[in-house]
């Protein structure tokens, strides 16, 4: 079970600070007061929700073929994303496309990289899950842009923390290298959907930068100032280092978006 | 293979040139770089892992192994450190726009930070700080003009872009998983930053991330091929024999 997704519903992102964008946004539930009350259920009415929870991923296991099993999942997941927004007509603005195109190419080349690498090796490829990208809270991406940036920086800064917080399983084996070298890519993406929307390119403390509560676990943690050295204040040493995330943290997040 | 070490022509019109480096009792002309690694058919030889940073031969040498390796972190995060400071030091910089100084402002205190950690870290982590930990280096920035926003923009670009690969590139030299994860921290912001500063070059273009290959792979470089980046900047001498 996956308690994260049982989490009430956001009620003051700035998502939704219009009443257009936040009304259409929960639009599958009819209205707004609706919606609420929907996600205000206690948890032993979750089945009444649109969401099965049965094919929730599992956590990979501590090896290098585990972690490369989890990063598969998550490209998985951003390339799907990425490509069903590229075909949403009317979605991106021009001024964005070029940017947003190049990040679909290269999630897609992560899936096949990853793919072909682990059939070479003999590393079982998982199976893609089936995704939901409204993420369970009525999220419309691919057809609010604002909601697409947002989502998008939600799995961008997890990529980075994953790719991360698997490092240590990769070493001694010959991904290790493949997989700083996704990571960073990662980053340069995050950067620069961070920025569309208006924020900086790197995580000050753990500010999600108005993403729902329901994805504050992709920031938590990120507020640490152990290598800050003493120098300047907490935020710029919180922005000089990203954090890792567990595994088991990677899953939940991922699983905010698998059905 | 003999480890042989690549001198730079001095620079003539560079004041720092004068400037002499005092180790140890040791005072060392700074006659330009020297990051000269050994032949590549020398990456797995074994003995060069547990060797300390230090002066050998009457230079300091970055070491092997996982000090080498937070040695030449330490030495790429002083480059950084150093010119951002100059960049918003400068009297021109308050010409620059908005966005550029926001970006650079913060670039400065990260790079900062990562210089400061690693001195800290080396500090403690090292048999004899005294004499292994890299001394504070000397810079000279021919071709910048730090009156130009699109001059320090494109030196930002190249620093940062130079710091991904070599992060990258080192992560598999390295032994300590604790030291991999802080290479891993350091390096994803390394990363935001150069699509950050690229992105302010030519914004709404594919430039923060086209340095990725085919296959969606950021580069990876070793050590030995970092050298001619850095060589362009840091004046005083080292070697880094021990890494590949």
């Amino acid at each position: 079970m996956n308690l994260i997704k049982f989490l009430e519903s956001f009620t003051d992102d700035k998502l939704y600070a219009t009443g257009t964008s936040r009304r259409n946004s929960f639009s599958q539930f009819g209205n707004l007061g609706k919606g609420l009350a929907l996600a205000s259920l206690p948890f032993g009415l979750s089945a009444l929700s649109n969401k099965a929870f049965a094919a929730d991923i599992t956590p990979t296991p501590a090896t290098a073929a585990g972690a490369l099993q989890l990063a598969l999942t998550l490209e998985y997941l951003e390339s799907a994303f990425y490509a069903t927004a590229v075909d949403s007509a009317g979605l991106i603005p021009a001024e964005d496309q070029a940017a947003i195109t190049l990040i679909r190419d290269h999630e897609a080349d992560h899936v096949s990289f990853l793919t072909t690498a682990m059939e070479a090796n003999g590393i079982a490829i998982p199976a893609m899950p089936t995704f939901d990208f409204s993420g369970g809270i009525g999220l419309d991406p691919f057809n609010n842009y604002d909601q697409f940036l947002a989502v998008a920086q939600a799995f961008e800064d997890t990529g980075v923390r994953a790719y991360k917080g698997q490092a240590g399983y990769l070493m001694g084996s010959d991904f290790l290298t493949a997989a700083l070298q996704i990571h960073s890519v990662e980053a340069r993406h995050a950067s620069q959907i961070r920025r569309m929307r208006g924020q900086k390119g790197w995580i000050t403390l753990n500010n999600s930068g108005g993403l729902p509560p329901q994805v504050q676990v992709v920031y938590d943690g990120e507020e640490s100032t152990a290598l800050g050295a003493g120098q300047f204040d907490a935020a710029a040493q919180s922005e000089a280092y990203d954090e890792t995330i567990s595994t088991q943290t990677a899953v939940n997040i991922a699983n905010l978006f698998i059905v | 293979m003999e480890n042989r070490v690549i001198t730079k022509d001095e620079n003539p019109t560079l004041t720092s040139r004068r400037n002499f480096l005092k180790i140890s009792g040791l005072t060392l002309a700074g006659t330009g770089l020297l990051l000269a690694g050994c032949n590549n058919d020398d990456d797995n030889s074994g003995g060069s892992s547990n060797q300390l940073p230090g002066i050998r031969n009457g230079v300091f040498d970055l070491g092997g192994g996982d000090f080498g390796v937070l040695t030449y972190a330490y030495a790429l995060e002083q480059l950084e450190a150093d010119f951002y400071t100059k960049v918003v030091n400068d009297a021109a910089f308050s010409s620059f726009s908005e966005q550029a100084k926001d970006i650079l402002s913060d670039l400065q205190k990260h790079e900062v930070i990562h210089r400061e950690f690693f001195k800290a870290a080396l500090t403690d982590a090292l048999p004899n700080p005294t004499t292994q930990l890299l001394p504070a280096l000397a810079f000279t920035y021919p071709g910048v003009n730090f009156s130009s926003q699109s001059s320090v923009i494109d030196t930002a670009i190249a620093l940062e872009d130079t710091g991904v690969s070599a992060y990258n590139g080192a992560g598999k030299l390295i032994t300590n998983p604790d030291y991999l994860v802080i290479a891993g921290q350091i390096v994803s912001v390394e990363a935001r930053h150069a699509s950050a500063v690229r992105d302010l070059r030519n914004p709404g273009s594919t430039d923060f991330a086209n340095t990725a290959d085919a296959n969606g792979l950021d580069p990876a470089k070793k050590p030995s091929e970092i050298a001619p980046v850095a060589q362009q900047f840091i004046t005083t001498q080292f070697t880094a024999t021990y890494l590949p």
